[in-house]
């Protein structure tokens, strides 16, 4: 197992000191000078010189790529060119918007999810499958922001109950911060809820064809036993991935609907960096990200292995 | 209860109507109130008006933050600002600004004739990322006098200065706060800055040292949202009172509906160009160009693009300066005539590239413009970019044939003036003008050169001039003292009021 970990990790370093060469070069390449972004069209080459060099623009590429990922190692994220602030303390603000936005989202559609695929595996075939199985469709389809549209035109512009948008921040107490973070949520969890439930319950059935599954109930255990105690452990390989990919997504893809609710998080940031051409803002953020997306996908590996000795055995 | 239907009050009057039971709470309904929730596009990059271009920098901190000198009036005129007086020598070159008495920034530290050669001298300091630094070029010395008294010399007469002085990029700073002024702006304004959420939202509060009449309101919150449906959804939601300059023009005529909000059209200082590349085959021939202009239907972009909201214009001026020339008429839509004018310059087939940046009038506004072009026989292929990618092809490296965008800054007929500006248009004529026009102190003759400067470039059709940019806004009844106009990119709130 420690030899198998170790291996895992030499991995995940290779793929973060890959990615930031990737990230680096993909955002070089992008034309856009952000001096003269900042300046606007009245600026003088004399005074656009001067912010380039103020900002370290002036160096050449590979002394930039050194310099940052240099702090990258040391947790020096460097500071923005438009908002001139340490682009680490901006993450950090981001992320208590993100993070707890992914994790409402996620335990949303686990929730929702995992008693759907259950329910319909269990009556496979039958009418509430059948419900279940034309709602997750309904889910997929739905594009997110419209059906995030149609929450805020119900529960803010009609009932007044919730805000349309916007994050008073958490230090105006939970109760605030959750309602506005609550319709957001629902509109990422609905969609990712319908995938989920679609996978586990082909996972469940098709564990349910197993023979260990004929055995169990050969000797005995009831239907509810069977689909508790060995289906859904063997099922739940592939919905672990899924979730490790989901939350990914959450954390990262949920722009859109940040800017449908106008919530200050990690997709809006890069958004805004990149129309802006805040280059070391973007490179870091997407460093951020990759790193956190190969971080999931390690947790994921370990909680496989944990799941299932074989895989460990295997390695 | 018969007092206006107020934003803040309005949750709690909906309460009272939904539960059809009368709550004590209905009468807090009638009492003013004192803050105000205003809602903005782009969100500022930083704080500090003198270190960066973007317009959102002045939208939150102009006037109510920050101070100069001198300061722009609703209407756009030049007003006393910190300086209570200027006078100029004869010669135009000496400039003698008297100060305020008792005026303090929000740390507490006075404001005097020092934080003024402080402030300029900054500004055209070699080193200096002030966006707009040939306002101060001219400058050769600035001088404290006494505590109150400043004089400022020029190296070539000008009538420009009290006018230069007005702009967001001249606005006072102290020297201990100025290096932290783009996070945390100390100014001599209204209003205090309290904090900024990025991404969120900046709060300002009333500064209760301040020199001028006291402000009304008490809090003040800017709100940054970029999406205009988000944007429709949070005013009809009532959690912003108002919109200055909103996005969707579209949705207009659903707040002009409600009676919970009123619609304010007024005037910008953005003139809306179709540029065209003066100095690339055939559009260096003045035919082509004025057959590009005749070809074009104003009216239509500004119905298809905008709504309806627009002022046609025929040169680059705004229609609401006292010195404006209407011009339109020698550019009126006549596909006809742009035809034989394409035939006259012997050119056919002819294919442009046509680059549009981000915002609404040029993406929209270029679809129709191509329409238009190709009734008369000129193909375009359109090429959609972004501002950072405008910037570099087309403002920097001039390579494009045409492109759309609104010249924002408030009298800038002398862009036309530099050979070099990304339209490439080159008249000494024009030069020699702009050179009168700069030392002229008479304010008539400087008009008169106001009309011919307007003339020359409309004459040379150095672009296709299509309308003055409308500035939409939407706000909650009650709300009064807001800037219908935008003379200058800023949300002065210091007449705001909400009323009883």
């Amino acid at each position: 197992m420690l030899g198998w970990l170790a291996g895992r990790l030499v991995s995940l370093a290779a793929t973060l000191v890959a990615a930031s060469l990737v990230v680096f070069l993909v955002i070089e390449v992008v034309p856009g000078d952000p001096a003269a972004y900042m300046l606007g069209l009245n600026a003088s080459e004399e005074t656009l010189a001067a912010l380039r060099a103020e900002l370290g623009l002036d160096r050449t590429a590979p002394a930039r790529y050194l310099a940052w990922a240099g702090g990258l190692l040391h947790g020096d994220f460097g500071i923005s060119y438009t908002y001139r602030t340490p682009i680490a303390d901006m993450v950090a603000d981001r992320v208590t918007v993100s993070l707890p936005l992914a994790l409402l989202a996620l335990s949303g559609a686990v929730l929702l999810a995992f008693p759907a695929a259950l329910f319909a595996a269990s009556r496979r075939g039958r009418g509430a499958d059948t419900g279940i199985v034309g709602l997750s469709q309904l889910g997929i389809a739905v594009p997110n922001f419209w059906f995030a549209m149609l929450l805020v035109l119900l529960f803010s512009i009609t009932l007044r109950w919730l805000p349309s948008g916007g994050f008073p921040g958490w230090e105006a107490g939970i109760g605030p911060a959750l309602r506005s973070l609550l319709l957001p949520s629902i509109a990422l969890a609905l969609p990712q809820a319908a995938i989920l439930t679609r996978v586990m319950r082909s996972a469940l059935i098709d564990a349910l064809g197993e023979d260990y599954i004929r055995t169990a109930r050969a000797k005995g255990l009831s239907a509810r036993a069977v689909l508790w105690r060995h289906a859904l452990r063997n099922a739940l390989i592939p919905v672990l991935t899924l979730i490790g990919l989901q939350f990914s997504f959450l954390l990262a893809g949920a722009i859109i609907i940040e800017n449908v609710f106008y919530l200050p998080g990690l997709g809006r940031l890069v958004f805004q960096a990149i129309s802006s051409r805040d280059l070391v803002v973007v490179e870091s953020v997407v460093m951020l990200l990759v790193a956190a997306v190969v971080l999931v996908t390690f947790l994921v590996d370990v909680a496989y292995a944990w799941v299932d000795p074989r895989l460990r055995e295997r390695r | 209860m018969i007092a206006p239907f107020q934003a803040g009050t309005r949750r709690a009057a909906v309460l009272v109507l939904a539960a059809s039971a009368s709550f004590g709470m209905a009468a807090d309904a009638v009492a003013a109130k004192t803050d105000l929730v205003l809602g903005m596009q782009l969100e500022p990059p930083n704080l500090d008006p003198t270190a960066g271009a973007a317009a959102a920098i002045d939208e939150v901190v102009y006037a109510n933050v920050f101070e100069g000198l001198t300061r722009f009036g609703p209407d756009g005129a030049v007003l006393p600002g910190l300086a209570s007086e200027w006078s100029a020598t004869e010669d135009g070159r000496r400039y003698t600004f008297t100060l305020r008495d008792g005026v303090r920034f929000h740390d507490g530290a006075a404001f005097s004739a020092e934080d003024v050669v402080f402030t300029l001298d900054r500004a055209r300091a070699e080193g200096s990322t002030n966006a707009q630094k040939a306002l101060f070029e001219n400058i050769e010395r600035v001088e404290a006098v006494d505590a109150t008294t400043v004089r400022i010399l020029l190296g070539e007469p000008s009538g420009d200065l009290p006018f230069n002085l007005a702009w967001g990029d001249a606005v006072m700073l102290d020297e201990a706060s100025a290096a932290t002024a783009a996070t945390a702006p100390v100014g001599t304004g209204p209003f205090r800055f309290e904090r900024w959420v990025q991404g969120d939202r900046v709060e300002l509060s009333r500064f209760e040292d301040y020199w001028g009449e006291p402000v009304a309101l008490e809090r003040v919150t800017f709100k940054f949202i970029g999406d205009p449906t988000a944007a429709f959804s949070a005013m009809m939601a009532g959690d912003l009172d108002a919109f200055p300059n909103f996005p969707a023009p579209e949705n207009l005529a659903q707040f002009e509906a409600d009676p919970r909000f009123t619609v304010s059209v007024g005037s910008t200082e953005g003139e809306t160009i179709l540029a065209m590349n003066n100095a690339r085959a055939p559009l260096d021939d003045v035919r082509v160009r004025r057959a590009i202009a005749l070809a074009i239907d104003r009216q239509d972009i500004i119905d298809g693009a905008m709504f309806g909201y627009g002022t046609p214009i025929g040169s680059h001026f705004a229609p609401h300066n006292p010195a404006y020339v209407d011009l339109v008429g020698q550019s009126a839509h006549d596909p006809e005539a742009a035809r034989a004018l394409l035939k006259e310059a012997g050119v056919n087939d002819l294919t442009l590239s046509l680059k549009l940046p981000p915002p609404t009038y040029a993406r929209r506004g270029g679809e129709i413009i191509a329409a238009q072009l190709r009734e008369v026989g000129i193909d375009t292929e359109i090429e959609n970019v972004e501002w950072a990618q405008w910037l570099e092809q087309v403002f920097k490296g001039g390579d494009f044939d045409l492109t759309i965008v609104s010249h924002t800054e408030p009298m800038d007929v002398n862009v036309y003036a530099r050979p070099d500006y990304y339209f490439r248009y080159d008249n000494p004529a024009f030069r020699a003008l702009m050179a009168a026009f700069a030392t002229e102190t008479d304010a008539g003759r400087r008009d008169a050169i106001l009309a011919e400067a307007q003339r020359t470039i409309a004459d040379d059709q150095v672009n296709a001039f299509l309308f003055q940019l409308a500035r939409t806004g939407v706000q909650a009844v009650g709300l009064q003292g807001l800037w219908p106009n935008a003379p200058t990119q800023a949300n002065d709130l210091t007449g705001a009021s909400w009323n009883e």
